[in-house]
């Protein structure tokens, strides 16, 4: 299943390289793809898994770019 | 603007004014206590950027030293503690107005590009319990109703079940012309209703509507990277590092082996290390493949990946399927030759041919009735003129009519039956007749050059390819016939299916390394073909699912002149890829070597770091700025 979070106020391109690479990192994830222009973080897994990768994104997130913030869609 | 952009801004201003106070201050009146200048300048500084303080201290926390924030908060802290307040408030000042530039520019290109695909439907008008009723175009089922008035956007895919209307492409195909509507028309997603009001059933749900997968398509285009945006990845990744080692060898072996002066020293590493942040690149780059992509959406061509963009750009051969592609596809009876002997009129001779084929649904079939229909301005067939009527496969038909025994078809039926008749070489299909193994005469059936075709042609040519092919299943002389009138040299004809993939293997074979090999084709039959060539393009997608499928481009119109329109945009966004990257790189470098022989400031290391990312994206964003083929 394919899930689609819009990333709020994302700047840094740099950054959404390393969200990109983290949230890929995640052993639930099976693939993912992060869209500076359009913002959004498309994340491939199993249905059951979501609820923690929802909480892991918001983690990775925060940590990396305080500022942004993570919309589920 | 952003609210946050907003805040930003507001607080550089504010911070500005203060700090412009403190140095006035400093300069006009003596005597007043140090310590209280320095307030001055330190509300000033947190003010301008205590964000990147904040940051600065939370990645500490995190146990991430590494970025610009911190390098920031040590360049300044470090000018501070020489007491040179006004240069700590001014750098911090600088680099703020640097990066606010840089998102407002992100911004700004991001508002361009979802301007440019500003053909989602917001609502749609559905009509349940006989009450029309607002919902989102997703809640729409298949076989609902929905009504679209004038100047609204159509939002689902549909027939007309009430009403003619005319529509506005453009947004999806770049075709200013409207197209006119009849009741039982299909209409598709994301046109615009002109005239009047019309009353649509859905066939598809959102999800699958033609407006739902050309925007899936634009925005994931990007998840398919170019060789360039590689390249970046790879140059961000061992850049960092390298500039960063640089540094601490920078601030730590001079002084050790020559003058001892570390203060110099590491601040001139600090300058190293804001310029370390590749931004400019990493923005940049995708940018302008996304705009490129974006502006061709925009003129009707679909590209699927920032890949094919840049391949495109480097065809040299082009490989054309005739029907359907160069040619409209549609058959049309062209000429009418009675025999002499027999003493037809054009119009009998046409009658009767018609009249035998009137059972079959072949092209060729239907374009005689068609030509016969137009002619006799009959609707039906008499159906008591009508016997018995046999297919012969590969050769034609026999049929009865009037009760006398008609054959029609090809040179090998005629040959079958012994019949004399007089061979032709005119191009395009001929279709032989005789009755009662009496001959009277052919027709010639022909496809029509699409308009544009000529001029496709010349342009591939002007843009550099080297070879034009045209591939066919047709006969030679039909083959011939329109390669000529278009100037193409190089004709394979009488091709299967099969035997097009061989073709293009062979010509792969030849072409260069560096070079490429797209083929064009209408993408309903060839699809082998479009996933063996480099580069796929399928014309005529609009309303298609099969061709946006199969191909890596899509033209969503029938003209062939888009092609060259596309390598254009493809070449246009190369170039400018280009440029950003030799400017980012090249200005990089110059600032770090300037920056260790201690000619460039800290100001000068901040221009290289946001202001060439400003600079770069707005060159990325010319990708976006299509003007339209002449």
């Amino acid at each position: 299943m394919k899930k689609t979070y819009i990333l709020e106020d994302l700047d840094c391109a740099h950054c959404a390289g390393k969200i990109e690479e983290a949230v890929a990192a995640l052993s639930t994830v099976e693939k993912c793809s992060l869209n500076f222009l359009t913002k959004k973080l498309v994340v491939d897994a199993e249905e059951s898994n979501f609820e923690a990768i929802t909480k892991d994104v918001k983690k990775i997130v925060k940590k990396t770019e305080p500022d942004v913030t993570v919309v589920e869609k | 603007m952003t609210k946050k952009l907003k805040r930003k801004l507001r607080n550089i201003i504010l911070g500005a004014i203060i700090f412009a106070c403190a140095c006035v201050v400093e300069h006009s009146a003596s005597g007043i206590n140090a310590n209280l200048i320095l307030g001055f300048f330190l509300v000033a500084y947190f003010i301008i950027g205590g964000d990147v303080v904040k940051k600065a201290g939370n990645n500490i926390v995190h146990g991430r030293v590494m970025d610009e924030n911190f390098l920031m908060l040590i360049a300044t802290v470090g000018a501070f503690c020489v007491g040179d307040n006004a240069e700590a408030v001014a750098v911090m000042l600088f680099y703020q107005v640097g990066e606010w530039f840089q998102s407002y520019a992100v911004n700004k290109s991001r508002k361009s590009i979802s301007d440019l695909m500003d053909i989602r439907p917001d609502y749609a008008n559905v009509i349940r319990d006989g009450k029309e009723e607002e919902v989102d175009p997703e809640e729409v089922k298949i076989g609902e109703t929905i009504v679209v008035k004038a100047g609204e956007k159509i939002p689902l895919d549909g027939v007309v079940t009430k009403g003619n209307t005319t529509v506005d492409t453009m947004a999806l195909t770049g075709e200013s012309v409207p197209r006119d509507v009849i009741l039982g028309d299909d209409v598709i997603s994301g046109c615009i209703n002109l005239t009047s009001v019309i009353e649509i059933q859905v066939t598809k749900e959102f999800e699958q509507s033609t407006v739902a997968k050309i925007l899936d398509l634009v925005e994931n285009a990007s998840s398919k990277k170019a060789e360039a945006e590689n390249f970046i990845s790879k140059f961000a990744k061992y850049y960092t590092p390298t500039i960063v080692v640089l540094a601490v060898m920078l601030a730590f072996l001079p002084p050790l082996f020559i003058d001892g002066q570390y203060f110099k020293w590491i601040y001139r590493a600090l300058s190293f290390l804001v310029i370390s942040c590749p931004c400019a690149l990493v923005i940049s780059i995708p940018l302008s493949f996304f705009g490129g992509i974006g502006g061709a959406s925009r003129e009707g061509i679909l590209v699927k990946g920032s890949n094919y963009l840049e391949i495109l750009s480097k065809a040299s051969i082009v490989v054309m399927d005739k029907t359907g592609t160069l040619t409209k596809g549609i058959f049309k009876v062209k000429e009418i030759h009675p025999s002499k002997e027999s003493n037809l009129s054009e119009e009998k001779l046409l009658e009767l041919t018609a009249y035998s084929e009137s059972y079959s649904n072949h092209p060729i079939s239907k374009s005689l009735k068609e030509a016969y229909f137009e002619k006799a301005k009959e609707k039906e067939f008499a159906k008591e003129r009508i016997g018995e009527i046999k297919e012969i496969s590969g050769y034609g038909v026999e049929a009865k009519i009037d009760g006398c025994v008609i054959c029609v078809g090809n040179d090998k039926l005629m040959e079958k039956y012994q019949i004399s008749y007089e061979m032709t070489q005119a191009p395009g299909t001929v279709i032989y007749v005789a009755k009662e193994n009496q001959y009277l005469g052919y027709l010639v059936i022909g496809d029509e050059i699409k308009s544009d075709s000529k001029q496709a042609v010349a342009q591939l040519k002007k843009a550099g390819v080297k070879e034009i092919v045209m591939l066919t299943g047709d006969r030679v002389a039909a083959a011939e016939a329109v390669a000529g009138e278009l100037g193409i040299k190089k004709v394979f004809s009488e091709l299967l299916p099969g035997d097009k993939v061989d073709k293009v293997e062979e010509l792969l074979a030849q072409k260069g390394e560096k070079e490429a090999l797209i083929f064009v084709g209408d993408g309903i039959n060839d699809a082998p073909v479009l996933a063996r060539a480099d580069v796929g393009i399928a014309m005529g997608g609009l309303g298609q699912d099969a061709a946006i499928e199969a191909a890596d481009i899509v033209i969503m119109t029938d003209e062939p002149s888009k092609i060259a329109r596309a390598m254009e945009i493809s070449k246009k966004t190369l170039t400018i890829v280009k440029q950003n990257i030799v400017f980012a790189i090249g200005i990089k470098v110059l600032v770090l070597i300037l920056a260790a022989v201690g000619i460039a400031s800290m100001w000068l290391a901040i221009f290289a770091d946001v202001g060439v990312a400003f600079l770069a994206i707005l060159n990325a964003m010319r990708t976006l700025k299509s003007k339209s083929a002449k």
